[in-house]
């Protein structure tokens, strides 16, 4: 507030006295202790970034995808990961597309530029070496502000009211846009052909076709994979223009077994993504963990996530990552170079002279939001909405070495003393986090071995005795 | 029964009171719950820094529009409500959005009226900016019935003067939600799932309810609100933009001087809430000045 404001606050104050309504008055003192109240519970949040060790990679949970979208302008490409394990001659998509979808709009990606974002985005363990006590002053007085916040019969198609609006071949993959009448039509058309509709999607395609989209439905060309010598099938992308800025998860819960994991990375040109129809919820972050976890950083984050899911009772969506493309600290993988950025659909880069890696991405914000979804409590496909923010975040979890020199002084003496309660709050936090059993967790830490502050109780301390 | 006279009396004692001091201690219970148990990206000096503008630009324009008395109790209201929606990285936006509340209801006027319900406008112009944002989906869903509760609180507390208006445009907003769903072929726990939101509920029962910005009459206010309810879906399911409910009210507050001009009704004074019924000799249907005399007017 400028001291102009101030004095007309001022004045404010004195206009209220001379006023004879006193209810004025009574209103004034309690919104004042409100605010003062307010002010003096304000914290300040410091944090410093650490050596980078370990990743949490998407891997590790089970049913996961993992989608890109970029978007500016209501112009949307996605990228679709594709890791198909079994048979591919079983591989079958079908995902509901705002519009008609022409040749050109559709594209066979890079895997390897979507694990690439995987890895640059993942949660993240950084680790930190305390100093000597005798010769510094300690490292937790410094703070840095890094983090601030096929084709069917032409009849049958008639019959069945689906109409294949358009066929391509792109890459290994055959394409048909598809749009319909009614559902069972739909539904009978695909199971004909060969793509898999589980029980009940019926009326899920019934919605989405009385929502006028249309269906995006691809399977393998084994003979274009077997040209292309392809082992694996690559990310489908889609471009198109499209107000609704939403991911159709509906299909995916029909009969699924159980709850299923989405990864998805959000490239915007002003700021963070999130959820408008559920809470999209920040992870714990910088939190110090026992150093033993470095071995099990996987496991310890698949429960952490667990836990906050249980926490959110299975309705959040998690913010994972936020950050400026244009860096990272500590990075988990180097930020993604201008043209991988394009090959992903950010069309508002322009693209280099030169190709290559460097720093040239700019006006790039990547969102990563992990989200574990079923029927009963993800009932609505997602809304997302790009927000102004551009704060950054990061899920990242630290090890803090002691320091094991054997100098002596009074700092060292009050250093060791002070670890042990250090060592109990890094055991009660990876409880807290993971839900892990606090005597266990002890015990991996060896910590039922060591000397307690409560060994020496305060009268002891008091007069040494 | 006993329960029923419970809440008569406890209704009675709040009757003496202005229906707004329940509105302020609503809304802080509710901040203070978004701050304390979700964790609202919400500052300490982002809800100072609200307050106290809100506060001198009331008085600014208490003393620049020479009104008798500095009334501050709207602006505490409307300060509130910007802090529950309004998020922003930026002090100086959080600031400009509570003194462009407050500066509309002095300016932005009709008839003696303001047009636009002060938190709402100052949202949508925040957000339209790109300088700040509404996270619609903060509150989840866990706590939804409790949050029912303290809203349902207001109609018993503050006499139920405007309760016409929450209830109808929950009514009318419901019915095409589920209609919607029917037609569609979705389940119902769709459009519940769409219903679970504290923002909806906080917009239903503490903005669209202002009794300065909505129609005089009772009729008017049904036809206002169905207006309202028909527009928040238009901008969801039509235009598919988020904030579906505060654009409807923006969109839908310029057309409340022409409804009050078909059913004219007398004019909602804080001091002395009522239905908007008219008094025996206004009853004639011509848009005369209303029952507040201008040297007694208020900016509220």
């Amino acid at each position: 507030m400028s001291h102009q404001d101030y004095e007309a606050c001022e004045d404010g104050w004195a206009g209220s006295r001379q006023d004879p309504h006193m209810l004025n008055m009574r209103l004034y003192v309690p919104a004042v202790l409100f605010l003062v109240t307010l002010l003096l519970w304000n914290g300040t949040a410091s944090a410093f970034c650490g050596f980078y060790v370990a990743k949490a990679d998407s891997k590790l949970f089970n049913k996961a995808s993992e989608v890109a979208i970029a978007r500016a302008e209501d112009k949307t490409v996605i990228t679709m990961a594709n890791d198909f394990k079994g048979d591919v001659k079983e591989f079958a998509l079908v995902v509901p597309v705002p519009t008609v979808l022409e040749k050109a709009q559709i594209h066979v990606g890079d895997a390897a530029v979507l694990k690439h974002l995987a890895d640059y985005s993942a949660p993240r363990l950084v680790e930190y070496f305390d100093a000597n006590p005798c010769r510094l002053l300690y490292p937790e007085s410094r703070s840095m502000d890094m983090m601030g916040k096929a084709s069917p019969s032409l009849q049958r198609e008639k019959a069945l009211g689906v109409s294949v609006e358009a066929q391509y071949t792109v890459g290994e993959y055959d394409i048909l846009i598809l749009s319909a009448n009614e559902s069972a039509g739909l539904e009978t058309w695909l199971t004909e052909n060969g793509y898999r509709i589980p029980k009940g999607a019926s009326s899920v395609l019934h919605s989405y076709i009385k929502q006028n989209l249309k269906f995006f439905v691809a399977k393998v060309n084994l003979g274009e994979q077997a040209k292309l010598g392809l082992t694996h099938l690559r990310p489908l992308q889609i471009a198109f223009e499209s107000p609704r800025f939403m991911l159709p998860i509906r299909l995916g819960t029909v009969n699924a077994d159980g709850p299923q994991e989405l990864f998805v990375y959000f490239l915007t040109r002003q700021g963070r993504v999130e959820t408008t129809n559920y809470r999209t919820v920040r992870l714990p972050e910088a939190q110090e963990i026992p150093l033993y976890v470095k071995d099990r950083f996987g496991d310890f984050y698949r429960d952490l996530f667990a836990q906050q899911v249980k926490r959110e009772q299975h309705r959040g969506v998690f913010l994972e990552y936020a950050w400026d493309m244009t860096w990272c600290d500590p990075c988990a993988a180097d930020p993604l170079s201008g043209e991988e950025l394009r090959s992903l659909g950010v069309f508002w880069l322009e693209p280099q002279g030169r190709p290559g890696r460097g720093p040239q991405a700019q006006n790039v914000f990547l969102t990563r939001l992990h989200v574990r979804y079923d029927e009963a409590h993800f009932p609505e496909d997602l809304l997302f909405q790009e927000t102004s923010d551009r704060a950054n975040f990061q899920a990242r979890y630290i090890l803090r070495h002691p320091w094991t020199g054997q100098d002596e002084c009074t700092a060292a003496a009050a250093y060791r003393e002070q670890l042990y309660g250090r060592y109990e709050q890094q055991a009660q936090t990876l409880a807290t986090l993971t839900g892990w059993n606090i005597g266990e967790i002890r015990k991996a830490m060896n910590l039922a071995a060591r000397p307690t502050r409560d060994e020496n109780k305060w009268y002891q301390r008091l007069w040494n005795n | 029964m006993c329960f029923i006279r419970l809440i008569e009396r406890v209704s009675c004692r709040f009757r003496s009171c202005d229906p707004r001091l329940y509105q302020i201690a609503s809304l802080s219970t509710l901040l203070a719950y978004g701050l304390l148990w979700l964790h609202f990206d919400v500052s300490i000096l982002q809800i100072a820094l609200t307050f106290g503008t809100a506060l001198v630009t009331q008085y600014a324009g208490t003393r620049l529009y020479k009104l008798p008395a500095f009334d501050p109790l709207s602006a505490l209201v409307s300060a509130a409500g910007l802090c529950i929606f309004l998020r922003t990285n930026s002090m100086a936006v959080a600031a400009l959005a509570a003194g462009i509340a407050i500066a509309s209801k002095f300016t932005i006027r009709w008839q003696k009226k303001h047009i636009f319900n002060p938190t709402n406008l100052a949202l949508l112009v925040v957000v339209t900016g790109s300088l700040g944002w509404i996270s619609p989906g903060q509150w989840g869903q866990a706590a939804w019935f409790g949050f029912l509760i303290a809203c349902l609180g207001s109609l018993v507390v503050t006499r139920a003067v405007r309760a016409d208006v929450t209830l109808s445009f929950l009514g009318c907003y419901i019915g095409l939600l589920t209609a919607r769903a029917l037609w569609l072929g979705d389940p119902l726990t769709i459009p519940l799932h769409q219903l679970e939101s504290g923002t909806l509920l906080i917009f239903s029962f503490f903005m669209i309810t202002d009794p300065k910005t909505t129609p005089d009459s009772r009729v008017g206010r049904l036809i206002f609100t169905l207006l309202v309810a028909l527009a928040a879906l238009g901008v969801q399911f039509v235009l598919f933009r988020p904030h579906g409910p505060l654009w409807a009210l923006l969109i839908c507050s310029p057309l409340v001087p022409l409804i009050d001009r078909c059913f004219p009704g007398s004019r909602y004074d804080w001091a002395r809430p009522s239905k908007g019924e008219l008094t025996p000799p206004l009853s004639a249907p011509v848009f005369v000045p209303l029952s507040i005399p201008s040297q007694q007017r208020r900016v509220s």
